[in-house]
């Protein structure tokens, strides 16, 4: 299937999903005023991807700012490696943390409590 | 008396004390009477007026101050002027994503807000209109908005925000969970989560208030704290 390579943009993140490798990154700020038509396509594609995934996936989340509505989206795209994860597929979330960005690790820390999915919290610096 | 600033940024530092920056955005005169001007002036004269306001806004330490319709551009451009500000102000990383994230919030709900206000005829203007504003005092910064709600909407909203107000920080943290994993979305996808968000990375108590303007509108002013000492 085909790759989704979106560059950033001041209110949305790169995104980098690409099935032959198994990564699916989102790195920079998501702060799209209608998060849920930005995640739509995202969404869709895990649906697809989800039908016949790499042994090995892993999902890299390099936010520096995500709003509340990006949250929900966020959570929609966990659900899915959720999925993946209790039918038997390898999957791990790196989340990207800026060192002393307490809001970051613990917004990381809120998914980890709610997905099922193994969650790595991962400190750079800032 | 009518304010018609489109835009009006005001630039402080700590150190320098006050400069001026006004963004070219639509600036109409103020209204006023003609009076007793000196040959100084155009005759229609509201430098006062206009003193008056440059005053006002210096005492209440304003860094930066919109009224007007919130669009996607306006809060870009806000967004990205106060992420300059904060960096010349040199404050801390920690602090600089706590008032932009607070920001975007505040921003957004009035943005929506003014998205899903019904049209009607001569209360329309209004209802479109808020203000936003950023201030700086010694004990960190104050994010305040105001915008027409219906009235209708006030009981439901300050119940909600009562409700936030009341829970210390491992409850808003759970009710945040929850929120977030319930099925429940807003047009736009926050479903609710704004207000939660924004009392969950402040740790302060959510200041609103609501005057009744109209039969039907009220007006909705929220104002927030950020402690420079709480996150540095």
């Amino acid at each position: 299937m085909e790759a989704i390579a979106l560059e950033g943009t001041p209110k949305t993140p790169k995104v980098s999903f690409d099935s032959a490798s198994g990564t699916l990154l989102l790195k920079g700020r998501s702060i799209p005023e209608n998060s849920i038509e930005f995640y739509r396509p995202l969404v869709d594609w895990l649906e697809s991807y989800s039908a016949n995934p790499r042994a090995s996936t892993v999902c890299e989340i390099q936010l520096e700012y995500f709003n509340t509505s990006s949250s929900k989206c966020l959570l929609d795209i966990f659900k899915k490696m959720e999925q993946m994860n209790s039918s038997g597929h390898e999957i791990v979330i790196n989340w990207y943390y800026e060192e002393d960005d307490e809001d970051m690790l613990e917004a990381g820390e809120d998914y980890q409590s709610i997905i099922n999915v193994p969650f790595k919290m991962i400190e750079v610096q800032g | 008396m009518q304010y018609l600033f489109s835009f009006i940024a005001v630039k402080l530092s700590r150190k320098n004390g006050f400069d001026l920056a006004l963004l070219p955005v639509n600036f109409q005169p103020l209204m006023s009477t003609p009076t007793n001007h000196s040959s100084y002036d155009s005759g229609a004269s509201n430098g006062r007026e206009i003193f008056e306001l440059y005053n006002r806004m210096e005492s209440d330490k304003i860094l930066l101050s919109f009224k007007g319709d919130v669009t996607s551009d306006l809060t870009a451009s806000v967004l990205s002027i106060m992420e300059k500000r904060l960096m010349e102000l040199n404050e801390t990383p920690k602090l600089r994503k706590k008032i932009y994230n607070v920001m975007v919030e505040c921003l957004q709900n009035l943005y929506h807000h003014i998205d899903s206000a019904p049209d009607s005829d001569d209360e329309d203007a209004k209802k479109k209109s808020a203000i936003f504003m950023i201030g700086l005092n010694n004990q960190g910064y104050s994010i305040t908005t105001g915008n027409y709600i219906d009235s209708t909407r006030v009981p439901g909203f300050a119940d909600r925000l009562n409700r936030i107000n009341a829970l210390n920080p491992e409850e808003l943290k759970e009710l945040y969970k929850e929120v977030l994993n319930s099925s429940e979305r807003s047009g736009k996808g926050g479903g609710g989560l704004g207000m939660i968000d924004i009392a969950r990375k402040t740790g302060k108590k959510l200041n609103y208030d609501f005057i009744p303007v109209t039969d039907n509108l009220s007006f909705f002013s929220l104002s927030i704290s950020i402690d420079t000492e709480d996150n540095n």
